[in-house]
C-alpha cells in the first residue's frame, strides 16, 4: 500500500527529477514528510514565486523539466506569475500544488483558491486530481505534456486527502503516453521544405530570423549548419540569442525595438524572411506593415497557431525546428550566391556599430562588456527585466545556446535572481550571473535568504541607477521626462547581502570593474556587486512604439 | 465577416467546456451560440459552437482550439451540405378566443407543436434553423412573448460523410 504522497514521489524520481524548488504548507505536509526521507534534493526558498522562476530558470538552462511546490491558496496563487512567465516562453516546468480536501472543495475552505480555475489561461494544460487512483498516469502525462510539442507550463493540483490515501499502486515498467487530443507534428512536410528551398533559389537578399525555438529545440549546431551552408545572414530575438556565436560573421545581433541597425535595415530590406521558432511579436516587428514587406516569409514552428498568426505567410512550415532544419540541409541542391547582399550588411555593420559615450563615467554597457570579456562567453547569463536586460542582450557575446535566460514574452521583473538559482542547480559547474536593476533586484531581494542558506554560487551585478529605469527612459522620451514614480531611494545593497552573509562590493569607478568582477567570480559562494551607474543612461538604438523598424532613433552618438 | 459552425469533439471531463469557452474570452472571439451534448463515441462530447469572425479570425479560433489537450477534433461545417436545427421553447400570451386560434394556426405552419396550455398563455416548441426560429419569434410577438428559450444550434453533415471523415 502507498499514499499518493509516495506515489507523487515516485513519479518524478521516475521522470529524472533530482531537485525540485518549494515552500510547505497545511495540505502539502503529507507531501513533505514524504520528501523528508527520499533523495531528492528540495530548496526552500523564501516566496512561492521564486520556486516556480527556479524551476523556470532550472528548465532553460538544462532542457528537462522543472519542477516546483507549493501550497494551497496563497502558495499556489504565489506560483502564477511564474507560470506565466514560463507559459509565454514556452518553458517546460510541472507545478505541483496542494490543495483542500475534496470534501470541501468549492467550499470557501480555509487557504483554498481554485488554482486550475486560475491557471487555464496560463498552462498548457492542468489537472485537478480528485483519486488517488489517478495519480500516477497524471504525473506522467504532465511531464509528457511540459516537455513535449511546444513545451510549457503544467499544473497538478493535489487534494490533501488525495495525498493520504492509501492505495495499492505499481508504475508500470513502461507506459507510453498517448493523448488522442494532443500529437504534435515534428516532421516538416517535405513538399513544403522544397518549396522553402525554392524560394531561397529565387531569392537575393534572405534573412534567418531565429528565435527561442531553435534553443528549446536544441537546433543551434543545425542552424549554424544550414546557415553557413547557404551563406544566409541570421538575425535572432531577444529569446534566440546564443543560438547563433556573437562573433559569428553571418551574425546580425538582436533585431527589435531594441535591435542593432544592421538587423533592423536588413530585415527591411530583405526579399525572403525565413523565421524559425519566432511568433512576430510586437517588440520584434513594431508596425506590422513595414516588417519585413518586401520579403516573401517562410515560417518554421512546432505550434500552428503561430503561423499566420500575426503576418501573412508563404511557406508554412509545421515542424520542430531541428528536425525541419535537418530535412532542409539535407535536401538542398543548389546554392546561390548572395554576396551582393552580404556585401551591404557588412557595410551596415562598419558604419552603424553599436556605440556607447565613453566619458569616464560608469556606463552599464562598458560593464557588460567586461563581464564578456571575463567570461569569453562561458558561464551562464540571466537578467530581471528592462534596461538591465536590454544592455546585456546588446553588449554580451553570446556564443552557446542556454547559456542566456530571460524573461521575454511576460517581462517579469524579479524573474532573474530565482531563475539563476535554478540555473546553477542545472549547471553547477558554470558561472551564473544574474544582471539585475535596482529595481528588479528588490522584486525577489528576499531570495538571497536562499542564495545564503545552501551558498548557492549565484552572483549578482546590480546596475543600480535609483530608477526603474526602463520606464523613466520612456517618461524622458515621450511623457516631457515627468519622471512620475520612477526614482527609487538609495539602497547599500552591499550591506543588505552582508546581513543574510552574503560578501559584496560597491563599484563606482569604471576602472575598478574588472577586478570587482573578477573578484565575484572566485569568490566561492553568492557575491552581490553593486554598480552606480550613469543614472540617466538609455538603452539605444530604440524603436518608438508603433514606428517601423528601421525608424531607429539614438545609438549612434561619438 | 460571417457567421461559422465550428463541431468541437472533446474527452468529456470535467473542466473542458471552461477551457474551451475561456480561450474565446480571452482571445477576444465572440460566441453567437453554443450547444453541448454526449456523442456517439463513448467518453467523448460535441461542442457546436456558431462564431462570427473573418477567415483568418477563424482560423486562428480553430488553431487555438486544437491546442487544448482535451479537444480531439475541430471542424468548420460552414462550407459544407449540412443540416442545422435549434430548438426554442415560447411562452407567449394567448387569452381564450381569437388570439388563440392565431397562434394555434401560426403553430402549424411552422411545425410547431404545443406542448402547455395555461389559462391564458401557451408554450410553443419549435424546431428549425436559426431564421426559421427567429421568424416564427417575430410572428408570435404581436401577441406578447412572455418567455423564450433557445438551444444553440446543432449541425450535422448531409449524407454518409461523417465530421470524423472530414477534413
Amino acid at each position: 500500500m502507498k499514499t499518493g504522497a509516495k506515489i507523487l514521489i515516485e513519479g518524478l524520481q521516475r521522470e529524472g527529477v533530482e531537485t525540485l524548488f518549494g515552500y510547505p504548507g497545511g495540505v502539502v505536509l503529507p507531501i513533505y514528510d514524504e520528501l523528508y526521507n527520499s533523495s531528492l534534493r528540495h530548496i526552500l526558498v523564501r516566496h512561492e514565486q521564486a520556486a516556480a522562476h527556479a524551476a523556470d530558470g532550472f528548465a532553460r538552462a538544462s532542457g528537462r523539466v522543472g519542477v516546483c511546490l507549493a501550497t494551497s491558496g496563497p502558495g499556489a496563487c504565489n506560483l502564477v506569475t511564474g507560470i506565466a512567465t514560463a507559459y509565454m516562453d514556452s518553458v517546460p516546468i510541472v507545478a505541483l500544488t496542494g490543495q483542500v480536501p475534496t470534501n470541501l472543495l468549492g467550499n470557501d475552505a480555509f487557504q483554498e483558491s481554485d488554482i486550475t480555475g486560475i491557471t487555464m489561461p496560463i498552462t498548457k494544460h492542468n489537472y485537478l486530481v480528485k483519486r488517488t487512483e489517478d495519480l500516477g498516469h497524471v504525473v506522467r502525462e504532465a511531464f509528457f505534456i511540459a516537455r513535449t510539442g511546444r513545451p510549457g507550463p503544467v499544473l497538478i493540483d493535489l487534494p490533501k486527502d488525495v495525498s493520504t490515501k492509501e492505495i495499492d499502486f505499481e508504475y508500470p515498467e513502461s507506459e507510453n503516453v498517448s493523448l488522442r487530443g494532443y500529437q504534435p507534428t515534428y516532421r516538416g512536410h517535405s513538399r513544403q521544405i522544397d518549396r522553402a528551398l525554392e524560394l531561397l533559389i529565387e531569392a537575393e537578399r534572405p534573412l534567418l530570423y531565429i528565435g527561442g525555438g531553435v534553443i528549446s529545440s536544441n537546433a543551434a549546431e543545425e542552424l549554424l549548419q544550414f546557415a553557413e551552408s547557404l551563406m544566409i545572414p541570421v538575425t535572432t530575438t531577444l529569446m534566440g540569442l546564443g543560438a547563433i556565436p556573437c562573433d559569428h560573421p553571418l551574425n546580425l545581433g538582436m533585431l527589435g525595438m531594441h535591435g542593432t541597425r544592421y538587423a533592423n535595415y536588413a530585415v527591411t530590406e530583405s526579399d525572403l524572411l525565413i523565421a524559425i521558432g519566432v511568433r512576430f511579436d510586437d517588440r520584434v516587428t513594431g508596425k506590422l506593415d513595414t516588417f519585413a514587406s518586401q520579403a516573401k516569409i517562410i515560417h518554421v514552428d512546432i505550434d500552428p497557431a503561430e503561423i499566420g498568426k500575426n503576418k501573412r505567410v508563404d511557406v508554412p512550415i509545421v515542424g520542430d525546428a531541428k528536425s525541419v532544419l535537418k530535412e532542409m540541409i539535407a535536401r538542398i541542391q543548389k546554392k546561390k550566391d548572395y554576396e551582393k547582399w552580404l556585401a551591404r550588411i557588412r557595410a551596415w555593420k562598419e558604419k552603424y556599430p553599436m556605440r556607447y559615450p565613453k566619458d569616464g563615467s560608469l556606463r552599464p554597457q562598458f560593464i557588460i562588456e567586461e563581464l564578456s570579456a571575463l567570461l569569453k562567453g562561458e558561464g551562464i547569463i540571466v537578467s530581471e527585466v528592462g534596461q538591465n536586460q536590454m544592455w546585456t542582450a546588446q553588449y554580451f557575446g553570446f556564443k552557446k545556446p542556454r547559456t542566456w535566460i530571460t524573461s521575454g514574452g511576460l517581462g517579469t521583473m524579479g524573474y532573474g535572481f530565482p531563475a539563476a538559482m535554478g540555473a546553477h542547480f542545472a549547471r553547477p559547474d558554470e558561472v551564473v550571473f544574474d544582471i539585475a536593476g535596482d529595481g528588479s533586484f528588490q522584486m525577489n531581494i528576499q531570495e538571497l535568504g536562499t542564495v545564503s542558506h545552501y551558498r548557492i554560487p549565484v552572483k549578482v551585478a546590480i546596475l543600480n541607477n535609483r530608477f526603474l529605469g526602463m520606464v523613466r527612459q520612456w517618461q524622458e522620451l515621450f511623457y516631457d521626462r515627468r519622471y512620475s514614480y520612477t526614482e527609487l531611494p538609495p539602497v547599500d545593497f552591499v550591506k543588505v547581502a552582508n546581513a543574510y552573509g552574503i560578501d559584496g562590493m560597491r563599484v563606482e569607478d569604471p576602472s575598478d570593474v574588472r577586478a570587482a568582477l573578477s573578484a565575484a567570480i572566485e569568490t566561492d559562494g553568492p557575491f552581490v556587486l553593486d554598480f552606480r551607474i550613469e543614472r540617466e543612461e538609455n538603452v539605444f538604438p530604440m524603436v518608438p512604439a508603433g514606428a517601423a523598424i528601421n525608424e531607429m532613433i539614438g545609438g549612434h552618438c561619438e | 465577416m460571417k457567421p461559422h459552425t465550428l463541431s468541437v469533439l472533446v474527452e468529456n471531463k470535467p473542466g473542458v467546456l471552461s477551457r474551451v469557452t475561456g480561450l474565446f474570452s480571452r482571445r477576444g472571439f465572440n460566441i453567437e451560440s453554443l450547444a453541448v451534448g454526449v456523442c456517439e463515441e463513448p467518453g467523448m462530447s460535441r461542442i457546436t459552437i456558431v462564431c462570427i469572425g473573418d477567415d483568418a479570425q477563424i482560423e486562428q479560433v480553430m488553431k487555438q482550439l486544437n491546442k487544448l489537450i482535451d479537444v480531439i477534433k475541430v471542424s468548420d461545417l460552414t462550407e459544407n451540405d449540412r443540416v442545422e436545427r435549434e430548438l426554442a421553447l415560447i411562452k407567449v400570451n394567448a387569452e381564450p378566443g381569437s388570439s388563440r386560434a392565431e397562434i394555434m394556426q401560426l403553430a402549424s405552419i411552422f411545425r410547431a407543436q404545443i406542448i402547455d396550455v395555461g389559462s391564458r398563455s401557451v408554450v410553443l416548441s419549435v424546431a428549425g434553423d436559426t431564421k426559421k426560429i427567429d421568424a416564427l419569434e417575430k410572428l408570435l410577438r404581436q401577441y406578447g412573448v412572455k418567455e423564450l428559450v433557445r438551444t444553440g444550434t446543432i449541425a450535422i453533415l448531409r449524407g454518409s460523410k461523417t465530421v470524423k471523415s472530414a477534413k
